[in-house]
């Protein structure tokens, strides 16, 4: 079980991680700045295997990888969106975090309750309700099975 | 069955003769252009990889664009290494030459080439026929060391224009309003192809402005034939196409839109959301402590003269800190020549090295709790220019420029 972190629509990647501190030297140095702007307590309180909800449109805007990757580094599970924009859910799948469409989820949670991920069986459980996930493309899910691009890169050399 | 320029440009990358909307090809990249913004990380994965190495290093080009000079040893450190590795691999390297993409379109895309760029904007080489799309940086870093990688072939929104935009309208005002029109990601996943008549009429400034915000509804490239516009721009600078595509009569569109650029007024796009916009008019009387001209959208020649034209023989508004960044070095060894900083300068403006600057919000001019900028910047999320709790108005350099004039929100034709 982990604790839901919810969110709105259209949280662009300048909201996860700002602009000011993408050139630290190192995700570990950027990531307690992570949601700094919607909620400045998340990076404190956020715990592994807790779970990101939100509504359409997750991680719109830029391109850097910084926005999965601080999330990924804070334990966060997965991030459970209506939709995502294309470069933030390719950029999670590289880095092996799970990013999941359900159309459901968002309106049946509040902020704190808890959820339950069977990623295997691709269901979510919440509030006694099971939610069902929808199915990564085949390619993607190949990458994400191998724990990411790099790890699958140093698999085929 | 007909192909769209999306199909034709990745079918060529793929090495095969017909690809369609929903599959997945693996493609050759003809180029990777990574900056300051994310390469620091990039290298950090590629000195634990297994085996590393670099495909073709002749396609590797690096810039150091976001944070120029660095503002912080923490910035200076993470250059170092950018500086370092390209220096040791002999990667095409630029630093204070300007904003990526703006250098990228001066010195490297031709059309018809598929391009990575770590960076959400790289749909600016469109313009030039060229599908170009951002990526982070692992994908790069994938590409960079294999010289390939996947692609989902795009849907294509097709936009046919016709007309011509009025006098004191401009190409920021039309992708706002077309923006505006589909919604943040009313282009997710999917290419948005320019065509008809009416782009025939527009410079490449204009186009260049045009592809590099369509990001901002989501899209995963943008395009336009290469016509005789194009063309010119190519040979002035020294370069050939890869290819000249154009998408089949009998393509197939996701959507067809027609757009009267004769009806296209002067728009705003309010905080906090690119699709947030309004008629300028709207927003006349609003306050501002900033303003800015430049970035990859309209950091252009072209678009300084407009600033220029707009501000010659007036003042910058008292407690008004008005921003003039040139996108690159040759933009602005051009405006030096026609006099155009003269204009600014004399005019109050602060005449700042090309970069990203406060489009970025973490370099150069950021602005203060409860502070708002009007901006030819490309975003206008919440606290990307500063602050959390400060304000970002998007528009056209002309709407900048007059604003920075009045100390709020006005359209050129008011100043």
């Amino acid at each position: 079980m982990g604790k839901i972190f919810k969110f709105e629509k259209d949280v662009d990647t300048d909201q996860i991680i700002a602009s000011q501190y993408l050139l630290f030297p190192t995700i570990d140095e950027m990531k307690t700045h992570t949601f700094e702007s919607l909620d400045s307590e998340f990076a404190s309180t956020v715990k592994p295997g807790d779970f990101v909800v939100a509504d359409e449109n997750f991680g719109c805007g830029s391109s850097r990888e910084q926005a999965p990757s601080v999330l990924k580094a804070l334990g966060v599970k997965a991030v459970i969106a209506k939709s995502f924009a294309r470069i933030f859910y390719r950029n999670s799948i590289n880095i092996g975090m799970p990013v999941i469409v359900s159309k459901e989820l968002h309106e049946a949670v509040s902020a704190g309750d808890e959820m339950e991920l069977d990623l295997e069986k691709g269901v979510i459980t919440a509030n006694g309700k099971e939610f069902q996930c929808t199915k990564l493309p085949a390619k993607m899910q190949e990458i994400l099975d191998q724990g990411g691009l790099i790890a699958s890169l140093n698999k085929e050399e | 069955m007909g192909m769209t320029m999306a199909e034709k440009i990745i079918a060529c990358a793929a090495g095969v003769n017909a690809t369609k909307a929903g599959d997945i090809e693996t493609v050759t990249l003809d180029r990777l252009m990574s900056n300051d913004g994310t390469t620091h990380l990039t290298i950090d994965m590629y000195n634990k990889l297994k085996n590393p190495h670099i495909a073709d290093i002749d396609k590797l080009v690096w810039i150091v664009d976001h944070n120029i000079p660095a503002d912080s040893p923490k910035t200076a450190a993470s250059q170092k290494k950018m500086r370092d590795f390209a220096k040791e691999h002999n990667i095409t390297f630029y630093e204070g030459e300007g904003v990526c993409h703006q250098v990228m379109m001066e010195k490297h895309v031709r059309p018809g080439e598929l391009i990575f760029g770590a960076d959400s904007h790289t749909l600016a080489y469109g313009a030039l026929g060229a599908f170009g799309t951002g990526v982070g940086c692992t994908d790069y870093l994938y590409a960079m060391v294999t010289g390939t990688s996947w692609l989902l072939v795009p849907e294509t929104l097709r936009f046919n224009l016709h007309g011509q935009l009025p006098e004191g309208v401009y190409a920021r005002d039309l992708i706002l309003t077309i923006i505006g029109r589909i919604g943040a990601n009313g282009a997710n996943y999917k290419a948005m192809e320019f065509a008809g008549e009416g782009l025939h009429g527009l410079t490449m400034a204009d186009r260049i402005s045009i592809c590099n915000l369509c990001v901002e509804a989501g899209a995963k490239t943008a395009l336009m034939e290469v016509d005789d516009v194009a063309m010119t721009y190519l040979e002035e600078h020294g370069r050939t196409p890869k290819a000249c595509f154009t998408s089949d009569e009998d393509a197939v569109f996701a959507a067809v839109y027609d757009i009267d650029l004769s009806e296209i007024k002067p728009i705003v796009a309010k905080p906090h959301f690119v699709d947030n916009v309004v008629p300028a008019e709207e927003c006349l009387g609003t306050h501002i402590d900033e303003a800015f001209l430049g970035s990859c959208n309209n950091g252009r020649i072209e678009d300084l003269r407009v600033g220029a034209a707009v501000i010659k023989g007036k003042k910058v508004a008292p407690k008004v800190r008005f921003l003039v960044v040139p996108a690159s070095r040759t933009v602005y060894k051009q405006a030096m020549k026609e006099g155009l900083l003269d204009i600014f300068m004399e005019a109050g403006a602060i005449v700042m090295n090309p970069n990203c600057s406060v489009c970025w919000g973490a370099c150069q001019g950021v602005i203060g709790e409860g502070e708002t900028l009007i901006s030819t910047g490309t975003r206008n999320f919440k606290g990307r220019a500063g602050h959390k709790d400060s304000f970002v108005y998007l528009a056209s350099a002309a709407t900048v420029t007059a604003s920075a004039i009045a100390g709020e929100i006005t359209t050129a034709d008011r100043v």
